[in-house]
């Protein structure tokens, strides 16, 4: 059954159009991964599918739901849609716990022992359970993404959205969160923007290319990786192999 | 002369105490209502639409373009000739309010948007509306950036409450200005008042300055005393 429905969506800022008509569809618990060059729209799109950045043009549908309609209750919407941040953005005023048992205690109104109960829950389930008492400072990069993501996981989203969420880790850290997100895989559904290419040819069910604010080709990675039909998709996945390596196991 | 100055001081003791009572009671009522009103007004520069923030820019700009003694005699002894009659404290406490409202909005808007954007994002990602995402993750940090402004705002306020004798409300300058005039000895009783100015400004400095060591966000690099010296 098709969960999210992404219709034909534009955005531009400032007269520059960013995504010009941008549709694809996903299912409850899969994983699909969007590749492409920067500048090209992609954490435009997850923005524009949680409406941190609504879009100009298009429709956003979840769950039989459009989340682009005005009518709709946008921040209970946005409760099933987990977002996880380049640069993490936990709050910097709270505990790890906290951060990641807030959204619980404030949205779904539900006692506070149950939200810490859940949040910790969630922190052991990323493997940060010793560091639940710890602020947002004195976590690794690594450790602040895992936060991030017990955090969206928290919620009992339908859908995480992933916005580049290793690149601002240093390489020795990128691993354990490739870990937890991979532990993820058919448990929720996810669609992250990423250029780890290992994690796109290993994990994805569907690999997404865009390029200047279109959805240039799609596929299984098998068929991406060696069979791709565009030119442009092929010079892109050859290029980014080189740079960030797509070996096995990653 | 300096014989007596004991006797002299505790003589004067009753009503310099009366007069501290009123600088002490004019500091922390207009602080806490200009915090409020700096707040709203400072969320309604950041977030509000054109209307609220224009409101909210020339309520600031008008107060900070004219002098708190104008300002004062406005309330005071401007408002009666339309009807609206106030006490001296009254006027005092209304006048401190509003002035220090516009100085503190403008030292919490900048605290507000020092806040990465970021922050709002996450708050909003979670489903938490604008005002929830505002109450639970941009104030408390905002609030917490603005101490050391703030701390200047209560120390400037504690001294510029003087001012209020000037609309023959009896605090601390002002009762030093009588027992001088009745005793002609200016010098023992402005150096008097001196010190309890001195040492009221000494003594919140160091609380405010243990309020934000506790609030301090821990692995947050808020410079303590000596912690730059240590560089």
């Amino acid at each position: 059954m098709t969960m999210l429905e992404v219709k034909d969506v534009y955005k531009s800022y400032g007269g520059v159009a960013i995504l010009k008509g941008v549709s694809f569809m996903m299912n409850k618990d899969e994983t699909k991964v969007i590749i492409g060059p920067s500048g090209t729209g992609k954490s435009t799109l997850l923005r524009c599918i949680n409406q941190l950045s609504p879009p100009d043009k298009g429709q956003v549908w979840l769950n039989g739901e459009e989340i682009t309609n005005p009518q709709s209750n946008i921040n209970k919407m946005r409760e099933k849609i987990g977002f996880v941040f380049q640069d993490f953005n936990l709050f910097n005023h709270l505990t790890a716990l906290r951060n990641d048992s807030i959204g619980r205690e404030k949205e779904k109104k539900i006692e506070k022992e149950a939200a810490y109960k859940r949040a910790m829950d969630e922190l052991t389930r990323v493997g940060l359970e010793a560091q639940s008492g710890q602020y947002p400072a004195q976590l690794s990069g690594g450790q602040k993404q895992r936060v991030g993501i017990a955090r969206a996981l928290a919620m009992d989203p339908d859908l995480i959205l992933f916005d580049e969420p290793t690149s601002a880790l240093d390489p020795e850290l990128i691993g354990d969160v490739l870990d937890v997100m991979k532990s993820l895989c058919g448990k929720v559904a996810m669609l992250v923007v990423t250029h780890e290419m290992g994690f796109a040819r290993n994990v994805a069910d569907e690999i997404i290319f865009m390029e200047g604010g279109i959805i240039v080709e799609q596929g299984p990675p098998k068929e991406m990786f060696t069979n791709a039909k565009m030119a442009r998709t092929r010079e892109f996945l050859g290029r980014i192999g080189a740079l960030y390596g797509d070996e096995e196991g990653r | 002369m300096a014989v007596d100055f004991g006797q002299f001081f505790i003589n004067s003791l009753p009503d310099l105490l009366s007069g501290l009572g009123y600088t002490l009671l004019l500091t922390f009522i207009s602080i806490s209502a200009g915090f409020l009103l700096g707040i709203f007004l400072a969320l309604g520069r950041v977030y509000g639409n054109k209307v609220i923030n224009g409101f909210c820019v020339g309520y600031i700009e008008l107060i900070r373009g004219t002098p708190l003694l104008v300002q004062l005699f406005i309330i005071y002894f401007g408002l009666p000739t339309i009807g609206i009659n106030f006490s001296p404290i009254q006027a005092a406490l209304l006048g401190l309010s509003l002035n220090s409202g516009a100085y503190q909005a403008e030292y919490l808007r900048g605290s507000i948007q020092s806040v990465e954007s970021g922050q709002m994002s996450a708050a909003r990602s979670l489903g938490m509306n604008k005002l929830q995402a505002i109450r639970h993750v941009v104030l408390p940090q905002a609030l917490r950036i603005s101490i050391p402004a703030w701390s200047n705002e209560f120390i400037y306020l504690l001294q510029y409450s003087s001012i209020a004798y000037i609309i023959s409300v009896a605090e601390l300058t002002a009762e030093g200005k009588f027992i001088a005039a009745y005793t002609f000895r200016y010098l023992e009783v402005f150096a008097m008042i001196a010190v309890i100015y001195l040492v009221l400004t000494i003594v919140s400095t160091e609380i405010i300055d243990r309020i934000a060591k506790r609030l301090r966000i821990p692995g947050i690099g808020a410079a303590t005393r000596g912690s730059l010296r240590d560089l």
